[in-house]
């Protein structure tokens, strides 16, 4: 139905502007909590920066977004404001969530960032939830529900994607498939050789796909149909993106799962640089302008991890509040 | 709104529960209900309390699900995130623990957790209690798990107009409600509330007042007790009967209220005894009243069993009334302190 009609030199510098985004930010964050300056629990997306940012440009700020804590990535392509996210990952008042959630928590509903679980494969069934709202308004929007190859083996999975399939319902489900679901190699815990083959087991409401998740347009593409059908009323899509991650599953994990043989294949498809070239080659920005990005996108990172910094952790107080909407203790 | 003439009189649990769920329905388009076999296609649920409501609001907003737990209450969890008002209902009690992380990680937890952006609204109604021979996977009172979970509030009915009110006010409320209905007795009747009638979460209710010992309660052994409580006035004995209606939060003034008048309580459920509701009563009796007790604070319940199945286990597991009338008579015979 949709071709690559669309796809142009500006779409990818799109794509490029969010993964830089997501890539000088895991960098920073990465410096920071590994030289003591920030005690943040937080999970790397490095490597997996192309496939949100192409998943981001095809969302209105209104669609519902669901992840996981490896989710930085698709909140900053969502949207995510730096000052709130930083501050949260700080633990301050100032935080999106006024410190009670923390990195592997972050909620903005005012970007469409409605939950980020810290809790494998929750998420689908929220996300059927939120697209079942907006299917029942009738108001257009989508909900994006984001988790790893590991979660495509919980029950909940499967419920969630036999019911997004029996109602028709306005929702993607992006597996990012980087091959070890915390530490277990994907062929050592999943049955199938590609998680999109599932779909078929949710007959022909589910339409499953895999896609090269480095690729900015093959990616762009496939987000763009399943954005297309789900806003259309005509169901779901499981989206496979294959990518690979880089920093290990938690903070300082030095992977020794890995083959290095493989690690190092994977680093030579590193999609960053790749990506860069690419936009490059398309006259979609100079080497001036790219570096004019990231410099600008740089300040607003200092900006955002001053702004941290000088926040102070919420009140004691805050501790008996947000149990109950109306205050009640238990 | 129901058209009908003549209200009716009496009604019994089912009616009442029916009851809430048309008013909220036709009073609020975000009000929508989930569950397995709810519609009237497929008879309107098991225990046909929707019966009907498919038919009157479609089955769009009364939808039958597949038997997905995790799916029903996640659909509800995310339906409620974008501000509507889901019911869900898991037929019987213990099939919400295949729900459990749904519900005690994400409904009650997500308020929180996001610093007060985002609520939870949803109903979760279920069904449960022992007595009918169900045995240990269909009959157990888990008040207690969600209880014990901040931002769940937990609402036990004993009466059907109760039933009408609590389950009306925990549609429209804006944190997670687990809502329990006893099977054993949802065919018994009791006044008709009056139109729109709602009671309000967190205020416990006394029932019958009295002045010699308080029994503190909720959901079913209320009406064992309220029996007990009139055949004992004969003697002379005056119970004051205290029925919490929501187990949590849990309505400590009106608690402490009736015991530091009566000086003697006994507290009743029918969840097994040990780690239960009725110790977390027990506790704030002490804490605040020590000294002013003219007696050990005394538990009746259920046996620290699995509900059996054949009937003299079964019996065997769950409270006895004759014990509830037992501990008041124990509780008025102990010693006052100097």
């Amino acid at each position: 139905m949709t071709s690559t009609q669309g796809f142009s030199a500006r779409t990818l510098l799109d794509i490029y502007r969010k993964a830089l985004l997501i890539q000088l930010f895991d960098e920073r964050m990465r410096s920071l909590i590994s030289t003591g300056r920030m005690g943040a629990v937080y999970y790397s997306p490095r490597g997996q920066e192309i496939l949100a940012a192409a998943m981001g440009v095809n969302l209105k700020p209104t669609d519902y977004l669901v992840t996981t804590y490896r989710g930085v990535h698709d909140q900053l392509a969502k949207g995510m404001p730096l000052r709130l996210l930083v501050a949260e990952y700080a633990g301050k008042a100032t935080g999106a969530c006024k410190g009670k959630g923390g990195a592997m928590h972050i909620t903005y509903p005012a970007a469409g960032i409605m939950v980020t679980t810290g809790v494998v494969g929750s998420g689908l069934p929220i996300a059927n939830g939120l697209a079942l709202a907006a299917q029942l308004r009738g108001d257009g929007r989508v909900a994006l529900c984001n988790f790893g190859d590991g979660a495509s083996n919980i029950g909940a999975f499967h419920e969630a994607l036999n019911m997004a399939s029996l109602w028709k319902l306005p929702v993607i489900f992006l597996c990012q498939n980087n091959h070890y679901a915390e530490c277990t190699r994907y062929e050592d815990g999943t049955s199938v050789a590609h998680v999109s083959e599932r779909a078929a087991a949710y007959g022909k409401g589910m339409r499953g796909v895999t896609v090269d998740g480095n690729d900015p347009q093959a990616m762009w593409q496939a987000s763009r149909e399943a954005v297309e059908r789900a806003r259309a009323g005509e169901g779901p899509t499981l989206i496979e993106a294959m990518t690979f991650r880089f920093m290990g599953h938690y903070f300082g994990d030095p992977g020794p799962y890995i083959p290095k043989e493989e690690y190092a294949a994977a680093l030579a498809r590193d999609p960053m640089p790749a990506c860069k070239a690419a936009v490059l080659q398309a006259k979609a920005a100079t080497e001036v302008e790219l570096a004019g990005i990231a410099s600008e996108i740089s300040a607003q990172i200092d900006d955002a991890v001053k702004f941290a910094n000088d926040s102070s952790p919420p009140d004691i107080s805050e501790i008996d509040k947000d149990i109950y909407a109306t205050g009640a203790s238990a | 709104m129901s058209t009908a003439t003549a209200a009716p009189q009496t009604m019994t649990f089912n009616d009442a529960y029916r009851l809430a769920l048309d008013e909220a329905l036709a009073s609020d388009p975000g009000v929508l209900l989930l569950g397995e076999d709810i519609g009237d296609k497929e008879g309107g649920g098991v225990f046909k309390v929707t019966k009907g409501l498919s038919t009157k609001y479609g089955a769009h907003r009364v939808r039958t699900t597949p038997i997905s737990e995790q799916a029903i209450v996640g659909a509800a969890v995310g339906a409620a995130l974008a501000g509507m008002r889901p019911v869900a209902e898991i037929m019987l009690m213990n099939f919400v623990t295949v729900a459990m992380d749904q519900l005690f990680n994400h409904a009650a937890k997500l308020r929180f957790m996001s610093g007060g952006q985002t609520g939870v609204p949803i109903t979760i109604r279920t069904r449960t209690g022992a007595g009918a021979g169900t045995a240990g996977q269909h009959s157990d009172m888990l008040e207690a798990w969600f209880a014990h979970t901040a931002g769940m509030k937990v609402v036990v009915p004993s009466t059907p107009a109760d039933a009408k009110g609590l389950l009306s006010s925990c549609i429209f409320d804006d944190d997670p409600c687990i809502f329990i209905e006893d099977g054993l007795t949802r065919m018994l009747t009791g006044p008709a509330p009056p139109p729109g009638h709602r009671v309000p979460l967190g205020k416990a209710n006394v029932v019958r007042s009295g002045s010699d010992v308080s029994v503190i309660g909720y959901g079913r052994p209320l009406g064992d007790t309220l029996a007990i409580a009139e055949r004992l006035a004969k003697e002379g004995i005056q119970v004051e009967v205290v029925d919490l209606r929501t187990v949590s939060p849990m309505d400590t003034d009106t608690i402490l209220k009736s015991v530091a008048k009566t000086r003697r309580a006994v507290v009743v459920h029918e969840a097994p005894r040990s780690f239960g509701c009725g110790a977390e009563v027990v506790a704030r009796i002490q804490e605040h009243l020590y000294g002013q007790l003219a007696a050990p604070v005394l538990r009746v319940a259920s046996r620290d069993v699995t509900v059996p199945f054949t009937k003299v286990l079964e019996t065997e597991y769950l409270y006895k009334p004759t014990a509830i009338e037992a501990a008041i008579r124990r509780t008025l015979e102990a010693r006052a302190p100097r």
